[in-house]
């Protein structure tokens, strides 16, 4: 390491304790080196701990876009209900939306990719230790920025989409939008350090042996996902920048009265919004490529469909954004393009529901919680999915434009596609993570509630949509609610029961993690059978994940280390458990790990940003504080090295290998 | 705000835990890393471009486009960044030979050419101001002042980080493989520079 200076290990050997010294980062701080207690957390840069942080920290907005959504439920399920004033109503949908989509879906899928994608691809970390902290920390503080607009002055109204002019300062004062889109930005920097450091990490740190065609599937879904993210979040970027310059430095973008065009913001907004679809459901359909064929005892049905696939929505996921604009006059020729673009995106999506499929086809079915989970997933799916196909279109798209059917179609894809194939992988991973089996009884109460809610909730709202209720409007009156069947009152009803039942079921899933976290016992190191590599390790990892980096001969290297195929019968048969393989790969283990090190700078720089966006909102001073904090820290990390000195490390006891960073008391 | 991921993946040192192996793509994580980034980038310039030319007519309240560029001017800024590019290759070069003071010569000049064009820019914006066009004053000038502001504040960021390695280089400050360090900064610049190239053919020669 090129930092010049001297060794502060006083040379006392022999003594029985040698004295360990942190090396100084930067001659400012000592290197923050506790392997225990709250520190350990705060600054530390292992994709597991911060894996389970993004989850956590997802989870708990997940709770709070799930209680705005049960407000937005009550208001409407009586006629003129008085719960929410009309503006609270609008910052309610608002930031339901921008809550379940950034700060839930897109974190909790990063929690998945941040703690799995090492472990599948055989690695020690990812590539970029510290900028992944840094992109945790963006999106905490990014999160807490946005939601911080409740108690200054107002959230933003405007729809997660925020079309203009609705977004002007005419139609909203408040300081709710500025929040918006500069919390926006903070999570979009979390996004894309996230896209940069998981594609090197995926691209460049695999497993000896691990071509791209052996890689775990729940890893190329992310990996399509991160090349989404990458080229995704500079459109909003711009989007966003163009609407902070328009509020606070009356900049013209999409003033009508100065002739500007409001379907720029339409354009970049969906230019994003559409592959984000993506970047929401696809981490699931990974999710639920891993989770069947372990409860189905067969491998993936057709693999490499899966993959390319999913790489073709990846790529045709571009060319679909306007059929979100069908009603706001494009033009024949345009409507017509993506009308068929349109079409032609649900053939990638209907292969990945045949091959799910068919992975059921003749396999021994084991109807655990996380296969209910998968199961539930690819039904619902498909129900969101042939919605959608009815949006393709056109003209029944401008018929359906801004009612609840919309409202139903993207909840059975993002519930019943992202959210279902999300708690798939809370079941099934959870022993991987925390060493203990959720339980199944409440699992499977977990599971019925929440697909019963959802279908109470979200299935009338077809009804409500072609019976013609808008989105977005605070009430809705007896006198126009219709007769018999399409009783609007009767559906609204019917929703709102639903979604507590649903919050109810998401209720026995918290339930059952302080249970499980309360019962004793730890969970068998391969509860399931597994077939991937992030199983061949133990549970939950070490530090530096493997003892030794394994050799990767086949696709599902695990499950080909445990079974044989009979070349003549065709029977497969097991070989070695896992302890045999782990007491094999321990024969190899590495002498020598060096894992980077805890930093403090990630959690420095991340504070700077939203020092600077308050500052931009209320006062000038605090952005310039918040710059220079930003601009230190970025020196200060550009010249710590990313692995501490040798010195850092407990010397090798009777010449073992030295893997932990020495503790400081 | 995208500038700010900018520094991180050429200032992160490099990939210590993975040493002794290489990477299964033979790129470094580091160079990878700065080509995704770039990558990334280009759909932030294609955005601001995009607004650009959806407004570029529409100049009310303001002289039109043709009667304010000053091409010759433009046209000699846009020559001493393009020399900047040459210079950070030699940059690279001397950086590669292990001859830091060489490194430092070129990485200084760069910076300076750099300056030069900022300093330039900054120039045409009074001129622009002073004549009647403003951020405010229609759509044109928004998305004028945003996209070549843009590539500005890139330029301008690249200075920096051009400055910070001269100081890092002098006093071995750098974690890593110092040669590889300059490399991507000079990534970085190039590609700030082919961005340049793009926005003077658009913005400054075709005629609106």
């Amino acid at each position: 390491m090129a930092i010049s200076e001297p060794n502060p290990v006083p040379a006392l050997a022999g003594s029985g304790s040698a004295y360990v010294t942190p090396s100084t980062s930067f001659g400012v701080f000592k290197r923050p080196v506790q392997s225990t207690g709250w520190r350990s957390w705060v600054f530390t840069v292992d994709h597991k701990k911060l894996g389970i942080m993004y989850g956590v920290v997802a989870m708990i907005f997940f709770i709070i876009g799930g209680v705005e959504a049960l407000l937005i439920r009550l208001q409407l399920a009586a006629p003129n209900n008085k719960v929410l004033s009309a503006g609270a109503y609008n910052q309610m949908f608002t930031m339901h939306a921008t809550t379940m989509v950034f700060l839930f879906v897109m974190p909790m899928a990063a929690a998945f990719a941040n703690y799995l994608v090492p472990l599948q691809i055989g690695a020690r970390d990812v590539a970029f230790p510290r900028l992944n902290a840094f992109g945790f920390w963006c999106f905490l503080f990014g999160g807490i920025f946005l939601n911080t607009s409740w108690f200054l002055g107002g959230a933003a109204d405007s729809g997660w989409f925020a079309y203009a002019p609705n977004t002007a300062l005419a139609f909203s004062p408040s300081h709710g939008v500025d929040f918006w889109a500069l919390g926006l930005q903070i999570t979009g920097i979390a996004s894309l350090t996230g896209a940069i450091n998981l594609i090197v990490t995926v691209l460049n740190m695999r497993a000896p042996g691990m071509s791209l065609m052996k890689m775990p599937i729940f890893t190329w879904m992310i990996l399509v996902v991160q090349f989404l993210l990458l080229f995704a979040i500079p459109v909003i970027t711009v989007a966003l920048f163009l609407l902070s310059f328009q509020r606070n430095f009356g900049a013209a973008f999409f003033s009508v009265e100065k002739g500007a065009d409001p379907l720029l913001w339409q354009h970049l907004f969906w230019i994003f919004g559409h592959p984000e679809v993506y970047i929401l459901v696809l981490p699931s359909f990974g999710i639920v490529s891993e989770v069947l064929p372990v409860f189905s005892k067969k491998p993936l049905f057709g693999y490499k469909f899966v993959v390319f696939s999913g790489a073709a929505i990846g790529f045709l996921g571009w060319g679909v954004w306007a059929h979100h604009m069908f009603a706001s006059g494009l033009g024949p020729v345009s409507v017509a393009v993506f009308s068929v673009a349109t079409m032609a995106i649900a053939l990638p999506t209907g292969v990945k529901i045949v091959n799910w499929t068919m992975t059921l086809w003749g396999g021994k079915l084991r109807f655990t919680t996380a296969m209910l989970f998968a199961v539930g997933l690819i039904i619902e799916f498909t129900i969101g999915g042939l919605s959608g196909v009815t949006h393709a279109v056109a003209p029944s798209d401008t018929q359906q434009t801004d009612t609840y059917y919309i409202v139903a179609h993207f909840h059975y894809v993002l519930f019943g596609g992202a959210v279902f194939g999300l708690f798939a992988g809370f079941y099934y991973w959870w022993p991987k993570m925390f060493a203990k089996m959720l339980n199944e009884r409440l699992g499977k109460w977990n599971f019925w509630l929440m697909v019963v809610g959802m279908n109470l909730t979200f299935g009338p709202m077809h009804i409500l949509g072609l019976q013609g209720q808008p989105r977005r409007m605070q009430v809705w009156t007896d006198f126009r609610a219709g007769e018999g069947f399409f009783n609007l009152a009767f559906w609204n009803r019917v929703a709102s029961v639903g979604s507590f039942v649903l919050a109810i079921g998401v209720l026995m899933f918290l339930i059952n993690v302080v249970y499980t976290t309360r019962t004793a016992g730890v969970a068998p190191a391969d509860p399931w059978d597994a077939r991937s590599l992030e199983w061949m390790t133990s549970s939950p990892p070490a530090e530096h994940n493997f003892d030794a980096i394994p050799t990767v001969h086949e696709l599902d290297e695990f499950f080909h280390r445990k079974y044989e195929e009979n070349e003549a019968t065709g029977e497969i048969h097991q070989v070695s458990t896992y302890e045999e393989i782990m007491a094999d790969e321990a024969t190899r283990a590495d002498k020598h790990i060096h894992l980077p090190s805890p930093s403090y700078w990630p959690i420095i720089l991340a504070l700077g940003l939203p020092l600077i966006a308050y500052g931009l909102i209320f006062a000038r001073l605090l952005a310039v504080f918040g710059a220079v904090v930003v601009l230190l820290a970025m020196f200060g990390w550009s010249m710590e090295p990313s692995v501490a000195d040798e010195s850092d490390y407990d010397p090798p006891v009777d010449g073992g290998p030295t893997k932990e960073l020495a503790t400081l008391g | 705000m995208a500038d700010v991921a900018v520094h991180t993946p050429p200032a992160d040192g490099h990939d210590d835990h993975a040493h002794g192996h290489t990477t299964s793509t033979g790129l470094s994580n580091n160079k990878l890393a700065m080509w995704m980034f770039l990558g990334s980038e280009c759909l932030l310039f294609g955005g601001l471009i995009s607004t650009y030319m959806l407004y570029r007519g529409r100049h009310e309240g303001s002289p039109t486009p043709s009667q304010l560029y000053n091409i010759p001017l433009t046209s000699i800024s846009s020559f001493v960044l393009l020399m900047s590019s040459l210079t950070m290759v030699l940059a690279v070069s001397a950086a590669q030979r292990r001859d830091d003071r060489n490194t430092m010569t070129w990485l200084t000049v760069t910076a300076l050419l750099g300056a030069t064009f900022v300093g330039a820019q900054v120039f045409e914006f009074t001129e622009f101001v002073r004549e009647g066009l403003g951020f405010t004053t229609n759509l044109f000038g928004s998305s004028f002042f945003t996209l070549t502001g843009f590539h500005g504040v890139h330029v301008t960021v690249g200075i920096i980080m051009l400055m910070a390695l001269v100081g890092m280089v002098s006093r071995s400050r750098i974690p890593g493989d110092k040669a590889e360090v300059v490399e991507m900064i000079g990534l970085y610049w190039h590609f700030v520079d082919i961005v340049w190239i793009i926005i003077f053919t658009l913005v400054y020669l075709i005629p609106s």
